[in-house]
Formats: structure tokens, C-alpha cells, sequence
């Protein structure tokens, strides 16, 4: 057996061991933009097939016309205006929960094997399949606190199913304020109220606004706890405004109206055989998947205006 | 002796310690107590992170309004040390308090479990190694201890950060910009503005944990300027890993080693005729 020697120095030993390693190196550069080009392909194939079948419906009577049994006078009013209104109580609801309980558990809970066990618990919530959530609003909102098929009932049912998400991201973004700056105020003599308020909360609002706006583009799509509680596919008629012409001028009878929501009604289109039908169908899915993308959009901006003005 | 680079003894023994030493009764409202007279004294004081015990016994006075700089090799536990002063360990879970920090002239025990960290927090200040100034303007940054405090009035807020910014000599670069945000001043004079910050609470002990570490020399020198004029205000506690900082800024040394107080005396008795061996071979450079 040959005595094991170092490489030769020698420039053309250098240079074709150069070369060779760096064939690898493109290697990867090819793999890489192949995969990401298959994601990025597919989401612009479907969005561009979403847009064409769906082409000749994208007009003002779409979007400002209930739904009906003749395909060309079918619109969506009913159900963007209920995405909207589920989103509103969803946000109000998963938002300050979730934040709060984050906060906690970032800054007030001691670290035991009960804080722990919370701990794994949150994040095994974000993996538990849409639908149980729709069940257990079912068994809780619906029948036991007796909410009926309404729109606060899927408000907090989304709300419920994006809350892991809520406090997983503001976790996150809590978790970035750094040491030396919790430390600054306690050494000034704050309590950790005061360190929470005037410190904590304002640095990581960029990075709690985003996760708010990621959880909120996946409630917007969610189908199946939605029809689980019951929501309608056919209505033809919108909540009752939240605000009125008489004192105190706002309502909150839309809470309990029935409702449907954009993907319900997608489904609905797309189960009908009258392929007209379809058109309507693919409009609706490329309004819902815009809106998603612009929520998202929001949630960029957001994370950018923040990190410009602060950065640690 | 600020301009021209001097060496380090002449500073720290000529360096304006021998000037008449006054009481000067600075806000006129709290009771000072002449110069040198003890304004903290750790007695017996041992600290654990868990099971490790990071300082063993130590007993160590705090002259008024003089500084005190603590030396000593890297994990010696002098930082620990000053973080007992105002309780900064209270907020890292698994740590213990033994024995006493008297504060004096109220004279009570600042690690005592029944004293409240808050309390001692709102009556120590301290800067830290990295300046960490909020993300928020100049004016916010030095107004915030005075609004936990429950200041609302506007004239005596702008009075008050005027006030400590001078003493931070940061007036003059801060005065045209109180709105900009503190992450637009360069580190030097952020490091100042943590300082003018502390200041505005009016600390009766202000703590230094390696304030110049992360600074040019330049800036260091400033500081280092500045930590000899607050000795006619506060009573000072400094640590620093920089031998010549210690000895041109202090009025006291104290050396540290192994989470044990080696030897404290007056800083040109400790640098020039060191009665312990372990503090002669740290202070010729022999380790650390």
C-alpha cells in the first residue's frame, strides 16, 4: 500500500481540482433553479388556466350579482362579501388571543415541563386537520353555545384553526426583540408589563402583522370546517349591514346571518354538470387565489417597512 | 490629558483625584452623604447559576461618589458581580442570591428576596457592554425612565433630557436631532445616550459593564472622560477587562479570579505595589 501523500501544489493540479469542484458547484445551480421553477410553474400554470376559463366572467356584474341557476347571470356578491365579514371576526378573535397567549409564553411563563408540554401541544395544533376543527365548532358553537350556521360561528372556527399559526409567528418575531434590549428597560426599572408594552410589542409588530395576514390567507381558502358547521351554498341575499341610519349606527345582527364564503361557492360551481358553470367556477378561484396573493403581498410590505426601521 | 496620549499611570495618579473633594448636594433633594463614605457593601455575597456557585464570599465596600473598577481575567465573575447590584439575575431562571449587598444610608440588603428588584432597579443605573439604545428617538430613549416614573409634564420631560444629555456631553450633537431615531448615532455617541439615559433617573449607583469594549478609541476616550466627571454625582462601579482604562478612570481596584475578591486598595497602590501575587501576575500580563 502507497504511502498516503498531500495533493501537488503544481498550478495545473490547482487548477483542474478547481475545475472539478466547481462542476459540482453548478451542478447544484442547475438542480436548484429546476425545482424551484417546478413550484413556480405550477402556481403560474394554474393561476394562467384559473384566468382563461374563467375570462369571460370577469366583469362587474360577477362580483356584484348574486348566485343563480343560469350560469351568465351567477355572481359572487354573496360570497366575497361573507369571506370578508368571516375574515373580519376571525382576525378580531385569533389575533388578540394569540398574541396575548404568545407573550405569555414568551415572557411570563416559567420554563417547566408544563410550559413544555404547552409548548409542543401549540405547535402539534397547526398540524390537526382542518376538519376536526369544523367538527368540534359543530359540537361547541353550534350546538352547545346554540350560534347557529352563522358567521360569528365560521369566524371562530377559522379563528381556532389559525391560532397556532398566530402564536407560532409571534413567538417568533417576540423572540427577535433582543436581550440587551429587555434588559435596558428592566435595568431602568420597568416591570415586565411595561418592558411588554413599550418595548416588546411595537419592535415585533412587523413580524406578529405578517403572521396575522399568512394565517388569515389560509382561513380565506378553508372549505371543509366550513361545511362542516353548515354554511349555505345558495344564498341570495347579504348580511345586514353593520352599519345603520339610526342611533348608535352600528349593528351586530350580521354576526348570526347565514352566510357563504368564495371556495364554498367555488364548489358549488364546479359540482354542477352545465360546464357554464365551470367558467364561473375558475373566475371565482382566480379572484380567491388574487386575494390570497395580495393578502400575502401586504404581509411583505409590512415585514419590510418594519425591518427598515428597525434593524438590531 | 485628553488630547495628548499620556501613559496610563500618570492619569490615574495625577488625573484631578487630588482636587478638593465636596459633597455637592445635586438635585437638592436627597440626603448625600460626604465623599468616600460607604455606599454599598457586600458582605459575605455568593452567587449560583444552579448548582455552580459563580462568586464565593465576597466582601467589598462601595465608596460615595467614587469609582470602583473591577479587574480581573475573563469569567472571573466580575460581571456577575455588578449584575448582583441591581439585580439584573433575577430575570435568568435557576439563580441564587447568598449573603448581602447593604445600600446605604436607607441601609438595607439589595439581594434580599423581599426586596423588590424594581425598587433597586429604580435606584441603580446601568450601561451595559453593547450600547442599547431603543429603537426610538433620542428624546424617547432618555425620557423612558423618567415616564416609568410617572413624569408626564412636557416642560420638565424636555428640562430633565436636556439635562442629561449635558451630562452625557451629548447635548451639543444631540440638541438639533431629540426626533431622529437613537439608531442614527454612531456607537460612541449611542454609548452616551445609554449613559444620558441612566442619568435621567438620577441613579445613585451607576453601574459600568464594560462600556467601551465594543468602541473605537476614540470614543473610548470620551466615555472614559465622562466616567471621571460623574464621580461629582454618582457613586460609579465599573468593570472592565482593560487594565489601563481601569487605572486611568478609578479611585479603587478591586481584582477578581475565580469568582473570589484577590485584593482591592486604592487603584495606584493595586497597579504599582500589588500586595497578592495572583494580582501582580494578572496586572504585568502574565495571564488573562
Amino acid at each position: 500500500m502507497a504511502t498516503p501523500t498531500l495533493p501537488s501544489n503544481d498550478l495545473q493540479t490547482v487548477r483542474r481540482d478547481v475545475a472539478s469542484r466547481k462542476v459540482r458547484d453548478q451542478l447544484f445551480v442547475v438542480v436548484g433553479l429546476l425545482a424551484l421553477f417546478a413550484c413556480l410553474l405550477s402556481l403560474l400554470v394554474l393561476f394562467g388556466k384559473l384566468v382563461m376559463d374563467g375570462s369571460d366572467r370577469f366583469t362587474w356584474e360577477f362580483v356584484s350579482s348574486f348566485p343563480s341557476r343560469r350560469a351568465v347571470h351567477a355572481g359572487i356578491l354573496a360570497a366575497w362579501v361573507g369571506s370578508s365579514l368571516v375574515m373580519l371576526v376571525t382576525a378580531c378573535t385569533a389575533v388578540p388571543v394569540g398574541v396575548m397567549a404568545a407573550i405569555y409564553l414568551e415572557e411570563y411563563a416559567p420554563k417547566n415541563w408544563f410550559t413544555g408540554i404547552i409548548e409542543i401541544n401549540v405547535t402539534n395544533l397547526a398540524g390537526v386537520p382542518s376538519i376536526v376543527y369544523g367538527l368540534l365548532a359543530l359540537g361547541l358553537f353550534v350546538y352547545k353555545f346554540d350560534l347557529g350556521q352563522s358567521i360569528v360561528t365560521a369566524g371562530l372556527t377559522l379563528a381556532l384553526l389559525i391560532l397556532p399559526v398566530v402564536i407560532v409567528a409571534t413567538r417568533e418575531a417576540v423572540r427577535s426583540v433582543p436581550r440587551a434590549i429587555r434588559e435596558a428597560a428592566y435595568g431602568l426599572g420597568a416591570t415586565r408589563w411595561e418592558v411588554t408594552k413599550d418595548h416588546v410589542l411595537p419592535y415585533s409588530t412587523g413580524g406578529i402583522l405578517t403572521g396575522m395576514i399568512l394565517g388569515l390567507s389560509r382561513a380565506i381558502g378553508e372549505t371543509a370546517p366550513l361545511i362542516t358547521i353548515g354554511a349555505l351554498a345558495f344564498i341570495a341575499f347579504l348580511p345586514t349591514p353593520p352599519i345603520t341610519d339610526v342611533a348608535p349606527y352600528v349593528s351586530f345582527t350580521w354576526l348570526t346571518d347565514p352566510f357563504t364564503v368564495m371556495p364554498i361557492q367555488m364548489f358549488n360551481w364546479v359540482s354542477r354538470p352545465d360546464p357554464a358553470f365551470q367558467s364561473n367556477a375558475a373566475a371565482a378561484g382566480a379572484i380567491l387565489l388574487g386575494m390570497t396573493l395580495l393578502m400575502n403581498a401586504v404581509a411583505i410590505y409590512i415585514r419590510f417597512r418594519f425591518r427598515k426601521s428597525i434593524n438590531w | 490629558m485628553e488630547t495628548t496620549m499620556s501613559t496610563p499611570s500618570d492619569s490615574a495618579i495625577a488625573g484631578g483625584h487630588d482636587a478638593p473633594r465636596i459633597a455637592i448636594n445635586m438635585d437638592g433633594q436627597r440626603d448625600v452623604a460626604p465623599r468616600n463614605a460607604a455606599k454599598a457593601r457586600a458582605e459575605g455575597l455568593s452567587f449560583y447559576y444552579g448548582a455552580h456557585r459563580a462568586l464565593k464570599d465576597i466582601n467589598l465596600e462601595i465608596p460615595e461618589r467614587m469609582v470602583t473598577a473591577l479587574i480581573g481575567p475573563s469569567g472571573c465573575g466580575k460581571s456577575t458581580f455588578l449584575r448582583c447590584f441591581n439585580r439584573m439575575h433575577d430575570l435568568t431562571p435557576n439563580t441564587r442570591y447568598d449573603g448581602a449587598i447593604h445600600f446605604y444610608p436607607d441601609d438595607f440588603n439589595l439581594v434580599a428576596k423581599d426586596v423588590d428588584p424594581i425598587e433597586v432597579r429604580m435606584r441603580i443605573g446601568m450601561v451595559f457592554q453593547k450600547p442599547n439604545p431603543f429603537p426610538k428617538s433620542i428624546f424617547e430613549n432618555v425620557a423612558y425612565g423618567l415616564r416609568l416614573r410617572g413624569v408626564r409634564n412636557r416642560a420638565l420631560l424636555e428640562e430633565q433630557v436636556e439635562a442629561a444629555l449635558r451630562g452625557a456631553a451629548l447635548w451639543e450633537e444631540a440638541k438639533d436631532r431629540l426626533q431622529a431615531s437613537a439608531l442614527t448615532l454612531s456607537g460612541g455617541q449611542q454609548q452616551r445616550l445609554c449613559i444620558a439615559r441612566a442619568l435621567a433617573t438620577r441613579p445613585e449607583i451607576l453601574l459600568f459593564d464594560e462600556p467601551t469594549s465594543a468602541l473605537d478609541p476614540i470614543a473610548t476616550a470620551k466615555i472614559e472622560e465622562l466616567i471621571a466627571q460623574l464621580r461629582d454625582q454618582v457613586t460609579v462601579l465599573i468593570v472592565t477587562h482593560n487594565m489601563q482604562q481601569a487605572a486611568r478612570v478609578s479611585d479603587f481596584t478591586a481584582f477578581m479570579y475565580l469568582g473570589e475578591l484577590v485584593e482591592v486598595g486604592d487603584t495606584s497602590r493595586v497597579f504599582t505595589n500589588p500586595s497578592k501575587k495572583a494580582t501582580e501576575d494578572y496586572i504585568t500580563g502574565r495571564y488573562g
